[in-house]
């Protein structure tokens, strides 16, 4: 008991643990929208647009040298990812191209950008971490990424728990919803939105490649189990949480990366989940 | 011969009375502005010169017609005859580009509650977690269901009943037939108790008996609750048994009326193209 306990102890496993719960939560309950709208690719285009805002924010930071509110990436990271978002919802919106199209586009744009803004930054001059950007590092969240997290992942659940019964609607069937008088475009708009945010805070403690897993891994392991959409959300949560909590154990202790040791514990969930599920 | 010809340019089913050949086409502008019987009473429906256009194509051409209310009405044209742009009009789902459409004399979407709307099914998402007892309450909700009261649950309980699908209650979506997730949608479409009901095709994909259920349970609700009812359908027979009046569409207005003068050799040629030879649709 007390080797489990052990590692408690440690402020920075602390924050990991509270940080990495917190944003199981929004991104299990934005998960179940995301793949119940077959949006799955949306996690990763998202991710990498990150990618390209945050190359942007480590250049403005460079370019202000390390004072105000600019020295944080994050603070250019999340309108450019936004823009990013709400791109994507108009090109889906305004044409006839499919969503995964449409955020291919906007995925290898953002990328683009991201290599050519980094390129920008002299090596030495350590003002991003490359490798953690792409792979993540929740074992290095701070006090101050840590409040970042809680309020963004306080504001976005709270959020989501009160548009739940009509963004369920218009995903389960925009016209219905539309018919009903629900503004079906707005909740779209609305959904892609704190889809990036979620996703620009995250991807800075899961890292790029691995955040798309988190938006689709628990939510489709829940609705393989699920007979109701309100089961499926409380699953996928439940699932990305404990996941989450049991992968940062384990990291701890086998001294794995943790943000592989958690994606790969949600796959053997999902593996569990599919190989068990009745058809 | 009857009813054998593979080749039949018109999708009917058995039991078809002969159309009489009537000498004259309703197309005209006086037929679709019938007196309302009571002129203090709008009409559940009026249609005035509507022109919806998707892209460059025109799907909807000034159509006219005024529906007053508790009638059955059929619309039928061939496919792309523009039929579920109509009903989208109806519901406010697109935006005509000319003339105007009023429900219970009121803009589309004004006063949802009052609209029963039964979806074609084939595009339906059957990988939607739900049961039907969910969907039915969605519509009396207006919302996705979370939790589920007591109440709504007496009112879905009560309207599955309604269309013989108690059974079908707890049972996911995903597991039901076509005929059975028909019934389920008008479960739907009826726990709210509509002034409207309208339904868009709803005899595709299903048996003949459910579809033969279903028309008389659209009668029944209509006379129980003093309702009105448009059905989008390809299926001649119940335009011709269970409508008042019916609609014949090919992108304008071909012919409305009652079925005995609607229905006529000469609407359905023109809507239709060559109606065929021995069909015992229409008299010689």
């Amino acid at each position: 008991m007390d080797a489990l306990l052990e590692p408690l102890q440690y402020a920075f496993l602390q924050r990991a643990l509270v940080g990495g719960a917190a944003i199981a939560m929004m991104t299990g309950l934005l998960g179940v929208f995301v793949v119940q709208r077959g949006l799955a690719f949306l996690g990763d285009g998202l991710a990498h647009a990150s990618f390209g805002g945050i190359a942007l924010g480590a250049l403005v930071a460079y370019g202000v040298g390390g004072a105000g509110l600019l020295a944080q990436p994050l603070w250019v990271a999340l309108p450019f990812t936004l823009a990013a978002a709400l791109a994507i919802a108009w090109v889906r919106d305004r044409t006839d191209l499919s969503s995964d199209t449409a955020i291919g586009v906007f995925f290898a744009v953002a990328v683009a950008l991201g290599v050519l803004f980094l390129s920008m930054i002299p090596p030495d001059a350590n003002v991003v971490d490359v490798y953690h950007l792409l792979f993540g590092s929740i074992l290095a969240v701070g006090p101050a990424d840590l409040r970042i997290i809680l309020v963004t992942a306080g504001a976005i659940v709270t959020l989501l728990v009160l548009a739940w019964g009509r963004l369920a609607y218009a995903t389960f069937d925009a016209d219905l919803a539309a018919a009903d008088g629900l503004p079906v475009r707005l909740l779209d708009y609305g959904l892609f939105a704190v889809a990036a945010i979620a996703v620009v805070v995250s991807a800075q403690v899961v890292g790029i490649v691995l955040m798309a897993a988190y938006l689709v891994i628990p939510a489709a392991a829940a609705r393989l189990a699920a007979r109701s959409l309100v089961a499926m959300s409380v699953g996928a949560v439940a699932i990305g949480v404990t996941t989450t909590l049991v992968g940062l154990f384990a990291s701890y202790a086998a001294d794995v990366p943790s943000g592989a040791a958690i994606i790969l514990l949600q796959a053997s969930v999902f593996l569990v989940a599919a190989l068990t599920a009745r058809r | 011969m009857r009813g054998a010809d593979p080749t039949a340019a018109l999708p009917y089913g058995d039991g078809v009375r002969p159309l009489s050949d009537a000498p004259t086409v309703p197309t005209s502008r006086t037929e679709a502005d019938r007196p309302v019987r009571d002129a203090a009473v709008p009409a559940a429906l009026a249609v005035t010169n509507l022109r919806v256009t998707r892209g460059d194509a025109l799907v909807l051409d000034d159509v006219s017609f005024t529906l007053p209310r508790e009638r059955f009405l059929a619309v039928i044209g061939p496919n792309g005859a523009g039929k579920s742009t109509l009903v989208q009009a109806l519901l406010g789902l697109v935006r005509p580009d000319g003339g105007e459409v009023r429900v219970f004399d009121r803009a589309p979407r004004s006063e949802p509650r009052r609209i029963g709307y039964v979806p074609q099914l084939k595009t339906f998402d059957r990988s939607f977690p739900a049961t039907a007892l969910e969907l039915v309450v969605s519509g009396a909700r207006g919302r996705w269901p979370a939790r589920i009261t007591a109440t709504e649950r007496d009112a879905a309980c009560a309207a599955l009943e309604r269309v013989g699908a108690t059974r079908l209650r707890d049972r996911p979506l995903a597991r039901l037939s076509g005929g059975e997730l028909q019934r389920a949608f008008l479960a739907r479409a009826l726990v709210r108790e509509p002034d409207l009901v309208i339904l868009d095709e709803p005899a595709t994909g299903v048996d003949f008996l459910a579809e033969h259920d279903l028309n008389h349970l659209l009668e029944g609700y209509q006379r129980d609750a003093r309702a009105t009812v448009l059905m989008v359908t390809h299926d001649l027979a119940a335009a011709r048994h269970h409508a008042s009046d019916v609609l014949v569409l090919n992108r304008t207005r071909i012919g409305f009326g009652p079925p005995e003068r609607a229905l006529t050799r000469a609407c359905l040629e023109q809507a239709y193209g060559h109606v065929g030879h021995d069909h015992d649709l229409v008299l010689p």
